[in-house]
Order: C-alpha cells, then structure tokens, then sequence
C-alpha cells in the first residue's frame, strides 16, 4: 500500500502561496495551482476512486476539509486583495480640491428650477409680507402637547381621528410624532411672545407636514402647509375674512374671490372653511368644482380661548385668527396637475417646466 | 350620512328647491358632499308581462321578447337573461326618457324592430343590479300596464350626502339636520307624534300606536349598574307578545334611502330611531338573557368577549394610544356574563331572531371619552360608537325609546305589550348649561353690530332659551340644551355661542375688512439667503428635487450613519420606517430614477430637513435632532468632484463668507465609504488650513465626490460598466446661513484704486501633499496689503518634475491706493513671496 498523500504539506504549501499573492492576476494563478483540476489536491481527489472503501472514506474526509480550508483562504485573500485594489483606485485617482483653477470646470448647459412646491412657497409668503405678515418656522418632530394638547385636542379625544398620525419610537409610545399640521408653531410662537413680551403676533408658517394617508392622485404623506396667525387687540372675524379675501385676488388673480361657511376645527371658535372661485371656469360650474363654482382650499376661525388658555394669553384683551391651508394644493390647483404623485418623481421633465 | 329631503319634511315645511336646501345646508356648515335624485325620469316606464321568448336566428347576444303593456303585444329585443314567460319587468316604450337622460328610439337590430327597452334595476337607478332586468313579480299592484312608480311606490326624492362636523352629535340625525335648516330658514321645527308621522308617510289615518300597557317592568326584567362612572343613565323598556316581521314599506324605504338594510320590524325600528333622532338603542331578545336581565360593568383587565361581528376581543387593559385608561363598559346579562361592548357593539347571544317574542330595549347614554378610547383601542367603530363617542343626548333617550315602542306597535302584531314603566338608572348626567353671553363680546369676535335681542332671537331657534337680561349691551342668558355637548362653559362658551348666532344669521352676511398695523412684514435674514442659495444652484444648473423623507436601514447604513435612528412606530411602508439622516440616498435615487428615462444627466438638489437622535437629552421637548440641510448632486455630463468645488465657491461668494476652508482627507472613516476618501473634503468657516483648531471653527459640510461603491449601490453606472462620478456638496444650513458663525464680509467698503496695477506670475514647483490652498493662503499674508488678488491659473504635471510634485503656477496683482508702484516695490514683494512659499511648504521657484 502506497503513502497517501501529504494533506498537512500541501496545505501549508497553498497557505504560503496564497499569502504571496498581491495581485487579482497573482491569486488567479495560485488559486489554479492550489485549487485546480491540476492541483496536487484534485489529483488526490481522483485518486480515489481506485481506493479500498475503508480508505476511501477517511482520506475523503481529509481532503475534503483541505479544499475546503483552502478555498477559504483564496476567497478572504481575494476580499482582502479587491479592498486594497479598490483603495489604490483610489488613491491614484486623487484630487487636490483646492488646486481649483478658474474657468476649467464647465458651467452648466441651462438653468436649473426651483421645484414647484419651493415657488409656491416662495409666492404666498411674497403675498403675504406684501399683507405685513411675517415668516416663522418651526420643526417637523413634535411632542403631542405642541401637535395636539395645546390645540385642544386632547389625548384620545374623538377629533385626533381627524388626522392620522405618525408617532416616533422617542419617549413613552405616542408622545412624540411627525406634526400633522403647521398649527404647533403657532404655539411656539404664542409661547415665545408672551415671555419675551412681544405680542401682537402677524405671522405666516409655511413648512413640511405628514399624515398617515396612503399617496393618491390628491394626497400625499407628506407635504406643505401655510398657516397664518394674527393675534393683535381688536382682531374680529372681519379681519379674518378679508386677509382671506385679500390674499385669494391678490394670489390667484383679481376675478378669484373667497367665501366662508361654518366648519369645526377644535382651535378655533368660531370656525370656517374657505372656497375660492374655481380658476377653471371662474365660478360658473365645471367638473373640477363639481359644477359649485368653487373650490375648497383650507380652515380658518378665530383663536380658540382653550388654546389662548395653553399658552397664557389673556382672551380678554387680545383676539386672535388663524387659518391653514395645503401649499401643494394650491400648486396643483393652479398648474392642473392631474396627479400630485407628480410633485415626489423628480422626474426632470416637470421639474423644468416651472 | 345620507339625509333624504323628503324625511326633513316630516320637521318643517321646507321648500322643494333641492339647490336651495343644499345651498343653505352648506352655510350652515352641514356641507352637501353629494346630491342624489332618487326615483326621478320614471314617470314613461310601466310594468309589462313577458308573453314569449325566441332566439333570433345568427344572434347569441339577444332574444327576441313579446310583452304586453296591458292594451297591446310589443315585440323588443332584450340582451337579458334572468326572465320566463309570465315574469313581470319593466318597459320603456318607444319615446320613453330614461333616468340620466337617454331617450328610447324604434331601432332595428338583426332583422327585426325593437319597440322599446326592457330595464334592469341600474338603468332605471333603482338599485346599483345590472345582472339582469328587475323582476316585479312579488310587487303588490304590479299589472300589466301600471305605472311603475305607482307599483314601487315611488315618490321622486332628493337624498343629500351631509358631512356632519365631529363636534355636532346633535346634527348627526334627521331631526338635527332639520332643526338647523328650520331656524335658518326661518320655519317652525317640530318633532312628529307617531301617529302624525304615519298618517303623513303612509296616507292611512293611524290614530293610536302605542302598544297596551301590561305589568310592571320590573316583574319582567331587572338592572344592575355597577359603573355608573362609564354609563351615567341606562334605561330598559320591555316589550312582550312582540311578532318579528318585515318592517312597513314607507319605514324600509326610508332606511334604504337613507343608506341602511332593512332587516326585520324590531331592528329597523332601532335603527329608525337612531336615524331619525341621533339615539342609539339596542333591542335583547330577553329570553335569551341570562337571569332574564342586564348588569353594566366595568370589563376585568384581560376579559374577552366576543362582539356581533364574530371577532373575540380583550378588553380592560390600556392600549399604547396615549391617555387610555383601559377602562370598557361591558353589558353583561343578570348572571354576569357578557352580551355587547356597551355603546359599541351587541353579542350575538341575544340577537332578535324570527321567533324572538320578548324585546327588552336598551336606551342608555355612555361618556363619549371612554367609547372613544374603547372604540379607537378595538378599531372598532359602529354607527352607535361614532354617535356615543361625540355624545348623545341623555335627555332624548326616553322620547327614542317611546318612538321605537311606537312604530314596532305598528307591525309586531295584536298580542303586542308594552310593560308599565321603565328601569331607569341615573347618575351623573350632563345638565343643560347656562352660559352668559356678553354682546360686545360676541360683535367683538364676529365684527358685528347686534344687539341683546338680536342675539337672543338667533340662537332661540337652535333650541336654546335665551333671555335677554337688560338693555342691547346687556348679557344674554341661555341656557344650553344636553344635545349640544359641544357648547362649552364660559370662558370658551361665549365664543361657542358665537358660532352658532354666525351660522344662523348667515357667514356669507357677516362683515368684512382688510386688518392693518404698524409692524412691516419681512422675510427674515436666514429666510432671505436661503433663498439666495436656492436660486444660486438654480444658477449653476442644478434643479431642486423633493425626495422621500421615510428611508430604509439599508439607506441609513448607505449614507454613513449607525443606528440607532429615529423610527416611525406605525409606517406606511414597514421597510421604509427611519427619518432620513442624509439626503444622499433620495437624491441618487432620483438621479436614477431620471437615467432610467434617458435623462440621468442631471444636477439636482434638496433643501430639507434631516433627523438625528440625541445622545445627550435636552430634557426639553423631543430627542431627537432635527437639520436643515442642502445636498446637491452633480450628475451632468463630465461632472466630478470639481463641479462640487466650483459650487461651493460661488455660493461662498454669492453669500459674502468672509472666509472658509476646504480641508481635504483622508480623514472620513473608511468604513462608512460615503466620500471618495481621495476626492473629498470638509468644509469649515474662518481659520487657515494645517493651522490647529482654535474652536471657533465650525464645520460648514463636505464637498467632492461620493465613492463609487455607494454610487453603484444605487445602479448609477456609465456605459464603460463603471460607477458614474457624482460631484456632492452637503451643507448645514444652521451654521452657513448664520453670519455669527459663519461671518460675512464687512460691511464697509473697500476703496478701489484710481492707480494701475502690476501683476507678477510666480510658479513653483510643491509637493503633491502640499495643497495648493496652502501656497495661496502663504502668498495671500506674504503680499500683504498692497496684494489686491492671487489666483491659481495653471497646473503643470510632467516627468520632469517626478511623480511626487507638480507646478503650480500663481497670478499675483498688486495695487496702491494712493500711488503707482514701483518696479523697486513690486521686486521686492516679489522676492518676499518666493521666500515665504519655500520657506513654509518645501517648494522651490520653477
């Protein structure tokens, strides 16, 4: 009977040949001598055949676990061999970014645009400094008591169903969420005046809002609202509906007007909702209105004094409104996009159509 | 709900106008979603017998059909399949106008004429079956010949589809909607009495439909309430000899009308009453009770009961929803076990059935709170729990439960009993509020001028006492009845009061006037030069994308940042559950999502908020980190890491920075492999570049290129197979935008020489780990004040220089305010730049 052959030996011979490898060109070449159909450990493998049974299974065994050990060490030398190419690629393609040498980068073809939604933004905040208001923002994670609480909603009150909200694993399960509206910064900024002592308050808050609404051609799960508040002595219902009547013309043009009917929002009292002239048919009745002639874009109403409560302000001697509406919306609305899916694409197709 | 106008009438005379009721419905805010014309355009049709039926011959579709309309045989043909000999259907003759407008012509088809049209119940907008025609057999008074509204009964009606705001349980009715439009409208509202309901539905003259009165209630039944906390009133009528049969026709029709199924006589009855006045019953067959009673309990934590709908539920232990208290009112049978969520929703135990003969009516009043909390932790919402949940009257349960005694006493049969009396359980119930309403408050909320009795006559009609207490500037007092929970005490009451004196007098009246004040309206500082910025990348070509605020682990991992992240509990998309902490994923995709359609080549950008969790809690609000950021990708033809640099730098100088740095790596972790470790750098505000931090320095962002691994993660690869190059530039808004950490440029100006110029080109040859912007910076302090500019104009890599080196060549520009200089000056500023550069960076003059 013949010595098998040397297992332990060619294992180390393939250890050592794997380790001097330093190219992908260099471990090809020892992965077809160490591993191979010509390797001494293939050779072994078909010698096997010719073996007794008993043999045939133990060397078997041997050279199983040798290829195996083997292969194993050609795949982590091929890893480690790519990573060190790759970081070489690298490094040979270094730049020295402040070697900048004026008028060898290409200017752009064409002017980029501004997306949609950013020039709506931008034109209703225009309006509405025009009006004397001005522009405060505030962040997109809430707690419920800025969402909800100070807007007298409070928790599992039957209104909260009115907008379904995403809550954030932070703090005890439903006390953090993504604000449903821009109303919180109202709060803030009710807050921030009475302790610095700054009221009145003329305020337009545009800014990101989610909802836990699947997207459709009319909704998305996240968009933009603008929301107004004015808090001043002697501020009535008046006031309210005619910032709102000033705004519509001066936005959507002179022939576009607004009007009021009794809502319910729990943050304010008297409530309303407010329908400008559809832009389409301009008020005779189309399909867009639903042959109305007008269009529903947002609530409003007079401060409610539960939330004047929330923050300390005397409901006695200042009075107050606010009203809200969807700034994607009024995109969609004035540019008759069918579907507002339209707005999150990207595609840059309509991004370069405005 | 759906309102039809002809149930309305039963309140008040109003008008047949359907546009007008709809116009004033919406500014009372009961805002009209949807008018539908019921039973309207059928005036033409008739009932016909189908005589004879054959197959036309080459035709599988249709049949030829003989029908007489009672006079004569007319021959249609008819693409329906649902009819024999003998049926009766319904006809439009030749002429006819369908509902919808389509008019009947003489048309022939496959050789023969067709003299008219067969209808199945949608073209007549009967019903929403198109299967088949509407078979008519088992209509009473249906012959040949007889109209068919006259054999439906069908009376042409108008149904408005009304939202009804989550504030006015009161109007979630038919009797609420009409109080509302009657007080509007100026017309007196009442209540019918039964029999005067009836005699008005039914035309029959139905004098007395109160059942008889048997024995005492309590020798039937019994009631135990252990919380009256959760259930403040529970009443329990019962009704004996009850016979369970269809309900009258005109009572079906109205619940059909009205959106609900009929069912059988003691159940539609409930459920008329419900519709009718806003309060839920619930009917027990009271054999099938246990111990022939109820006992209204709080559920133990952990109690299952299993409700109508066949669904086992757990009850008595908090949700997560915040401000559950856990606490269910079960309605148990006398033996304590349960038969319905209280307010919610009944067991199937003690359902009415056919042979149900012993009715127990249930008329309760549950707090709204505690059916909202139950109903919202079950997501289970019925018609009884949306109305509970806003509240219902307590003091219009016993008028509800009379009503249902009533109608069933028309259908449930001779034998009918009503038991003497009720089993009445009170605790604390709502009581009518008085509230006091200030004149000068209620104009100076609406801008109106209305006096005390103007006041008072306005809100009378909506069911609220209201008295006038001295002259026009005195208070009004009201009192405010139970159904209308959602009028607050005072404070917040006056202004309650004040919506409702608005809605009756009419939004459209009230006045209006443009505010004014002293204060300017502006945009603030940060405001203003973000949108600088914006309109900066329009410049340079890029265009401004919206991406997805929600992204995946695999995004998060992508873009370089470890959990643990900010997580939406309850996402739309499971996987897409993290807050964004980079934009840089949304971008590539968009970039991607662009190549996909032929135009990859793009620059885009985002303006947005990403989000980060704090390590160390604020301890005041949320912890969680939130930041504006700009992110542009740099994804046109031949963009690199260079058409990031040029970005930044208009943008510093579009902004006025005073100054900055751009400081290269390799100083990212590798691991992360966000940045091309060698084409990549931080940006930071004011300070020399290689100079130690004096912490005044904050990071502005990073500007160069993403690495190729990430690039191809998200399929961005060329035509040669390879990953594309993205240019990126990432910016804090927070510290760019903010002049006291990022400075500008000083105010004041800088004088412009009158005197010419000089220039002297300097090239030297650097090491390749010298960065140029350090050559620059040392020139810029060597040439001191005289220096006006230096600028970098030409990069020369040769063997010459070797491998590890490269020329780089400046262009210095020198200028005196007050003279010309001469060639003795500019030599030796020039000597002195020469000395300063290879002194501090190893070079030497080329």
């Amino acid at each position: 009977m013949s010595a098998g052959p040397d297992i332990p030996g060619l294992v180390a011979d393939a250890r050592s040949a794997i380790a001097a490898a330093a190219s992908t060109e260099e471990i090809r070449h020892v992965a077809a001598t160490v591993s191979g159909k010509k390797s001494a450990l293939a050779e072994a493998s078909r010698a096997l055949g010719a073996m007794d049974p008993e043999a045939r299974k133990e060397l078997g065994r041997q050279l199983h676990e040798a290829r195996t050990e083997v292969e194993g060490l050609l795949e982590a030398k091929r890893t480690l061999i790519r990573f060190a190419e790759l970081s070489a690629e690298l490094a040979a393609s270094r730049l020295d970014l402040t070697e900048y040498v004026p008028g060898t980068v290409a200017g752009p073809a064409a002017r980029g645009h501004l997306h949609l939604v950013s020039q709506t933004r931008d034109a209703l905040e225009d309006v509405f400094v025009g009006m004397g208001f001005d522009v405060a923002e505030g962040p997109e994670i809430e707690t419920d008591w800025y969402n909800f609480g100070a807007l007298n909603i409070p928790p599992a009150h039957p209104a909260r169903g009115m907008w379904d909200t995403f809550y954030l694993d932070l703090g005890e399960p439903e006390t953090t969420l993504l604000r449903t509206h821009t109303s919180p910064v109202q709060i803030h900024l009710m807050e921030r005046a009475v302790l610095d002592g700054t009221l009145p308050i003329h305020s337009v808050m545009p800014g990101r809002c989610y909802r836990r609404d699947t997207p459709d051609a009319r909704h998305l799960a996240v968009f933009h609202q603008i929301e107004g508040l004015v808090v001043d002595r002697g501020i009535t219902f008046a006031d309210l509906a005619g910032t709102i009547e000033t705004f519509t013309s001066a936005y959507f043009g002179p022939d576009i007007h607004s009007r009021l009917r009794p809502a319910y929002f729990p943050f304010t009292e008297p409530s309303a909702e407010f329908e400008v002239t559809c832009a389409i048919c301009k008020g005779e009745g189309c399909r867009t209105c639903s042959q109305t002639g007008w269009i529903e874009l947002g609530g409003c109403g007079m401060v409610d004094p539960a939330v004047f409560a929330s923050v300390g302000i005397d409901a006695d001697e200042w009075t107050g409104f606010a009203f809200g509406f969807g700034i994607d919306r009024c995109a969609q609305m004035r540019h008759q996009i069918a579907d507002m899916r339209a707005l999150i694409e990207n595609d840059i197709r309509f991004l370069r159509q405005f | 709900m759906r309102v039809p106008l002809s149930w309305l009438r039963d309140f008040a005379p109003f008008p047949g106008d359907a546009a007008l009721v709809a116009a004033t419905l919406d500014d009372l805010g009961l805002v009209v979603e949807g008018v539908e014309q019921v039973g309207e355009g059928l005036d033409d049709i008739v009932v016909a017998r189908i005589e004879e039926v054959t197959a036309i011959e080459g035709a599988d579709k249709i049949r030829r059909v003989v029908v007489t309309d009672g006079t004569d045989l007319v021959e249609v043909a008819c693409g329906a399949t649902n009819f024999a000999v003998g049926d009766l259907v319904p006809f439009a003759p030749v002429g006819a106008v369908l509902p919808g407008g389509f008019v009947i012509g003489r048309r022939k088809m496959r050789g023969m004429v067709s003299n008219g049209m067969l209808c199945s119940g949608r073209e007549l907008k009967l019903s929403e079956d198109h299967a088949g025609l509407l078979i008519l057999n088992d209509v009473e008074g249906a012959v040949p010949g007889s109209a068919l509204t006259e054999a439906l009964r069908i009376e042409p009606d108008v149904v408005f589809d009304v939202a009804v705001e989550a504030n006015r349980p009161d109007a979630w009715c038919m009797a609420g909607v009409a109080r509302d439009l009657a007080a509007r409208m100026g017309l007196e509202f009442t209540v019918p009495s039964t029999s005067d309901l009836v005699t008005a539905v039914s035309g029959a003259d139905v004098s007395a439909p109160t059942p008889a009165v048997g024995a005492p209630v309590g020798s039937l039944t019994s009631v135990v309430v252990d919380d009256r906390e959760l259930c403040p009133r529970f009443t329990a009528r019962v009704l004996t000899g009850v016979r369970v049969t269809d309900s009258p026709d005109w009572l079906a029709r109205r619940l059909t009308a009205a959106g609900m199924r009929p069912i059988n006589n003691v159940v539609d009855a409930s459920n008329y009453v419900m519709l009718e006045l806003g309060q839920p019953t619930h009917p027990y067959d009271l054999e099938l009770l246990g111990g022939g009673g109820l006992l209204v309990r709080r559920a133990a934590p952990g109690e299952q009961v299993t409700t109508l709908d066949d669904v086992v539920r757990t009850l008595g232990t908090p949700g997560p929803g915040l401000g559950d208290t856990g606490q269910d009112c079960l309605i148990c049978d006398a033996t304590g076990s349960p038969v319905g969520i209280g307010g919610i929703m009944g067991g199937a135990s003690s359902e009415i059935g056919p042979g149900t003969t012993r009715v127990l009516l249930e008329a309760a009043y549950f707090v709204p709170m505690a059916i909202a909390r139950t109903s919202k932790r079950l997501t289970l919402r019925t018609e009884a729990s949306a109305r509970f949940e806003r509240g219902c009257d307590p003091a219009g349960i016993d008028r509800a439960a009379e009503r249902f005694c009533e109608l069933l006493g028309l259908t449930a049969g001779p034998d009918l009993i009503l038991a003497e009396g009720v089993l009445d359980v009170v605790g604390d119930v709502p009581v009518p509020l008085e509230v006091s309403v200030r004149p000068v408050r209620v104009n100076g909320l609406l801008g109106t001028d209305l006096s005390a009795a103007a006041i008072a006559e306005l809100l009378a009609p909506l069911g609220m006492v209201s008295t006038v207490t001295g002259g026009d500037d005195d208070p009004v007092a009201v009192v405010v009845p139970t159904f209308r929970p959602d009028i607050r005490p005072l404070p917040m009451g006056e202004a309650d009061l004040a919506e409702e004196v608005a809605r009756t007098y009419g939004y459209a009246r009230l006045p209006r006037r443009t505010p004014a004040w002293p204060q300017p309206g502006r945009l603030t500082a940060f405001q203003r030069e973000r949108r600088r910025l914006k309109d900066v990348l329009c410049g340079l070509g890029a265009s401004e994308a919206w991406t997805a605020a929600f992204v995946t682990e695999v995004d998060q991992l992508a873009a370089g940042f470890a959990p643990p992240y900010i997580e939406i509990t309850n996402p739309l998309v499971d996987a897409e559950r993290f807050l964004r902490s980079s934009m840089a994923p949304g971008l590539l995709r968009a970039v991607l999502y662009n190549a996909e359609r032929r135009q990859g080549e793009v620059r885009l950008f985002e303006v947005g908020s990403v989000f980060h969790r704090l390590e160390v809690p604020t301890g005041d609000g949320p912890d969680a980190g939130q930041t504006e950021r700009l992110s542009a990708v740099f994804c046109d033809e031949g963009d690199d890491a260079w058409s990031a640099v040029a970005a930044w730098r208009t943008i510093a100088d579009a902004l006025g920075l005073a100054d900055w740095v751009l400081e290269q790596g390799p100083h990212h972790d590798p691991a992360t492999r966000v940045l091309h470790e060698h084409r990549s750098g931080t940006l930071l505000t004011g300070g020399v570049s290689g100079e130690a931090d004096d912490g005044r320095r904050a990071v502005l962002g990073v500007v160069g290129e993403l690495d190729p691994t990430l690039i191809e993660s998200y399929g961005l690869v060329g035509a040669d197979g390879r990953p594309r190059r993205v240019g990126w530039l990432d910016l804090d808004l927070d510290v760019l935008l903010d002049p006291d950490r990022a400075a500008r440029k000083p105010l004041e100006s800088t004088p412009i020489s009158r005197f010419p110029s000089s220039d002297i080109d300097l090239a030297f040859v650097v090491p390749e780990e010298v960065p140029a912007g350090s050559v620059e910076a040392t020139l810029s302090s060597a040439g001191g004040d005289l220096l006006e500019s230096v600028q970098l104009f030409d990069v020369y890599r040769g063997e010459s220089l070797g491998d590890a080196a490269r020329s780089l060549a400046f262009r210095l520009r020198f200028c005196a305010l007050d003279r010309t200089l001469t060639d003795e000056e500019i030599s030796s500023l020039r000597t002195a730049c020469i000395a300063a550069v290879e002194e501090s960076h190893r070079a030497a003059l080329r």
